[in-house]
């Protein structure tokens, strides 16, 4: 199943690799992984999305707590919570596909953020399924590009992750 | 007071009590070599080779529970140091590994002795730290010592570069008294609910057995251990790394567990209705098969790390918490405590245990006109009232110290049980020496591991440690071998150690007393004189059966409940 995993971690050099490394160590599997400093600069925030049955997301949880430097974890699939990725896809727009893609960008509440007189830039946020149904939906001759975030976390109502 | 980064570096040792450090020099760590001459508090072992220096730092810390410590240069000198790491890692071993590093300007640049220490240990320590300014050099010495030594133990490398430890660079230098990390926070005890349940279901229990690991001689659980099997009337089996735990030569002993356990441990296992473990981590070496894994049990584990829970064995009641604490609860929950064992399932269940026992799985054919290996351990732990510290390497041997060198104490046997390390005995031996110059401490090693590591024989002469080299002489890889034989047709595919150097002249070459048994009869006087002589290092070249074989043994694939017996010991 999949997972969604919230970390909030020291913001220190070296950080991310210990927990890229125990994801090949430990043969577990990272499908997305994004992360930034958050509003406290000694603090990095970071989403990951891995999948496995429950015994090993329980071992992946317990194995990213022991690295030093994570202060605070959770999973944000246990409970409700809301995830969003942005996309930047740039697509061919000549002649008659000009006007549809720029229909199909309004249907899916995208912005065109860039024009020349063949491509547009598109830029999307939503969940990682939205953005599946974007690309589904536009011809694949038409994408010239695309670069995903993966997907950040939060979870709903005024608890949190923080410390 | 100002200090330099190299000043620095050595009072953190001082203040942190250290009193022996093991190390090579090279250029990257040229400035504290320095500091280190103009002092005599932190005496520094000169090794002869890095490997053997972090072997020893690890033989002194379980010898002690004190951190072991090692200083390495940079480059060869970090990489030379790895197996040792790694080695320490796996048993949870505290310890502190300086290494020196290019200085700042010039890392990512692939300078003349450059690594990437941080990222070659990674996967094998607790924690590392690269310094990269010396105003952040003493708080990383006293975080490294306090992750080092507490909680899951374990080994944590700083990498200090160059420029860092410059001496004409000064600071105001303060020493932490204390440390409190936001991410860092081990469990100080555990649950006091769950402590309850497990209580109530030992009590409960029909045919209880205690499996105790490693956990309990880092943890320093001995005392509170023996305690609690006694006041419960307990089986008890060990893991590899947890003997001594309990006392070897206890009633309730049942001997270890697991491949090379015996009998009366792995049945124990197998028909037990709760297992209770502690500070053990349910390697695959004990388990054998998982699926056949003590089938009727209701498990408690109590250990300091919650990922060893449920890792590899679900559990039914999972205790987080710091084993001498979770222990020294229990006991009080006990003595508190309205019902009592169950007496006569306890009963029943000894006399089950005693039919087991019958089997005497241990027994060996002695008669061979050869000396037994098994015989010279025996005769050793005779010799030395069981009262020595015992280094190993990795092999036969080391099974047969753990079946027939029965330890009543913890911190005395020390081997390497994760890793599997051949090479670690002799350094580690040196180790422990250092530590303890009143107590005797034998190296038992094999003709293979000997010589992984023999160039520390020099490190004794240098610094007189007067330790005992007992090397068990089958003339092969004998582990290596006895799986060949078994699964391998017996066909023996490079195990067999041909061009011996003479170890009788070779450790007289390195300044010792080198010495030869062959004959069964002289074994005794062998051992004894060897043990009687006190100053010097001794090196004992034991001649041995070369066809014996370690059981009993339980096969891949196979549960506790299917072990093959050797064919010395018939099952009546
Ligand atoms: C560094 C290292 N290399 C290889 C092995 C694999 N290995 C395990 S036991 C063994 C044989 C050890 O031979 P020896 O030291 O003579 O001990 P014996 O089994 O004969 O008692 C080998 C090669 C190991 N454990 N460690
Ligand atoms: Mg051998």
């Amino acid at each position: 199943m999949r997972h969604i995993i919230s970390i909030l971690m020291e913001n220190e050099a070296g950080a991310l690799s210990r927990v890229a490394g125990l994801f090949s160590a430990r043969g577990y599997n990272i499908e997305s992984l994004t992360v930034a400093p958050t509003e406290d600069p000694t603090l990095s925030r970071m989403t990951l999305v891995t999948c496995g049955n429950n015994e090993i997301i329980e071992q992946i949880t317990k194995q990213l707590h022991k690295l030093i430097e994570v202060v605070k974890l959770a999973d944000l699939s246990e409970g409700v919570h809301i995830e969003r990725e942005m996309m930047l896809i740039k697509l061919l727009a000549k002649g008659s596909h000009r006007e549809e893609v720029k229909r199909l960008v309004e249907i899916f509440r995208g912005n065109i953020i860039d024009v020349t007189d063949t491509s547009y830039i598109v830029e999307m946020t939503g969940t990682c399924d939205k953005l599946d149904a974007f690309i589904g939906a536009v011809h694949e001759d038409l994408i010239l590009e695309t670069v995903r975030t993966g997907p950040s976390g939060i979870a709903r109502g005024t608890k949190g992750l923080s410390i | 007071m100002e200090l330099s980064g190299a000043e620095i570096l050595v009072q953190c040792l001082k203040d942190e009590g250290v009193e022996h450090l093991f190390g090579y020099p090279g250029g990257a760590v040229l400035h504290i070599y320095d500091e280190l001459f103009k002092q005599d508090e932190v005496q520094h072992i000169l090794v002869r080779h890095e490997q053997g220096a972090v072997h020893a730092a690890d033989g002194y810390a379980r010898a002690t529970g004190k951190p072991g410590v090692a200083l390495l240069t940079s480059g060869p000198g970090a990489t030379n140091g790895v197996t040792g790491i790694a080695t320490a890692y796996c048993d949870s071993i505290p310890m502190v590994v300086i290494t020196g590093q290019v200085p700042t300007p010039f890392i990512g640049s692939d300078a003349f002795q450059e690594v990437d220490t941080l990222g070659i240990t990674r996967p094998c320590v607790k924690h590392n730290f690269l310094v990269k300014d010396v105003r952040d050099l003493a708080e990383t010495m006293k975080k490294a010592f306090y992750i080092a030594t507490s909680g899951r133990p374990g080994p944590v490398v700083i990498d200090v570069p160059k420029d860092v430890t410059d001496p004409n660079i000064k600071i105001p230098h303060l020493y932490p008294k204390s440390i409190k990390m936001r991410s860092y926070n081990p469990v100080k005890r555990g649950h006091s609910g769950q402590v309850k349940k497990a209580v109530e279901l030992i009590l409960s229990a029909k045919r209880p057995v205690v499996y105790s690991g490693g956990g309990v001689v880092t943890g320093d659980g001995a005392a509170e251990l023996t305690e609690l099997v006694r006041e419960m009337n307990l089986p008890i089996t060990s893991t590899l790394m947890g003997l001594g735990g309990y006392p070897g030569t206890g009633k309730q002993f049942l001997g270890m567990l697991g491949m090379h356990g015996t009998y009366e441990a792995n049945m124990a296992m197998h028909d037990c209705d709760v297992l209770i473990a502690i500070g053990a981590r349910f390697d695959d070496r004990v388990t054998g098969k998982v699926k056949d894994f003590c089938p009727d049990a209701k498990i408690i584990h109590i250990d300091i790390d919650p990922a060893s829970i449920s890792k590899n064995v679900r559990v039914d009641i999972p205790i987080v918490g710091p084993v001498k604490r979770v222990l020294a609860d229990m006991l009080n929950v006990v003595k508190a405590h309205k019902s009592r064992p169950n007496c006569e399932a306890l009963e029943q269940w000894w006399s089950q245990l005693q039919q087991w026992r019958s089997v005497n799985c241990l027994k060996y054919n002695a008669s061979s006109g050869r000396i037994k290996p098994q015989a010279a351990i025996e005769m050793l732990h005779k010799i030395t009232g069981g009262d020595a510290i015992i280094a190993s390497d990795v092999g036969q041997h080391q099974m047969w110290v753990a079946q027939y060198y029965p330890f009543d104490k913890p911190q005395h046997w020390l081997t390497s049980g994760g890793l599997g390390t051949m090479g670690f005995g002799l350094p580690a031996a040196m180790g422990a020496k250092v530590a303890c110059p009143e107590k005797d401490v034998v190296c038992i090693t094999g003709d293979g591991s000997i010589q992984m590591n023999i160039q520390e024989l020099a490190t004794c002469q240098h610094f007189n440690l007067p330790l005992k080299v007992m090397l068990l002489n089958n003339g092969y890889l004998g582990m290596v071998r006895q799986w060949q034989e078994f699964f391998y047709g017996s066909r023996y595919s490079e195990v067999t150690v041909e061009a011996q150097p003479d170890f009788v002249k070779l450790a007289q070459a390195y300044g010792h007393v080198g010495m030869r048994v062959e004959k069964p009869e002289d074994l005794e006087g062998a051992l004894t004189e060897m043990m009687a002589i006190k100053d010097r290092l001794v090196f004992l070249d034991v001649v041995v059966d070369p066809g014996e074989n370690v059981y009993p043994m339980i096969m891949a694939g196979k549960g506790h409940h299917e072990m093959q017996l050797s064919p010395d010991c018939e099952l009546s």
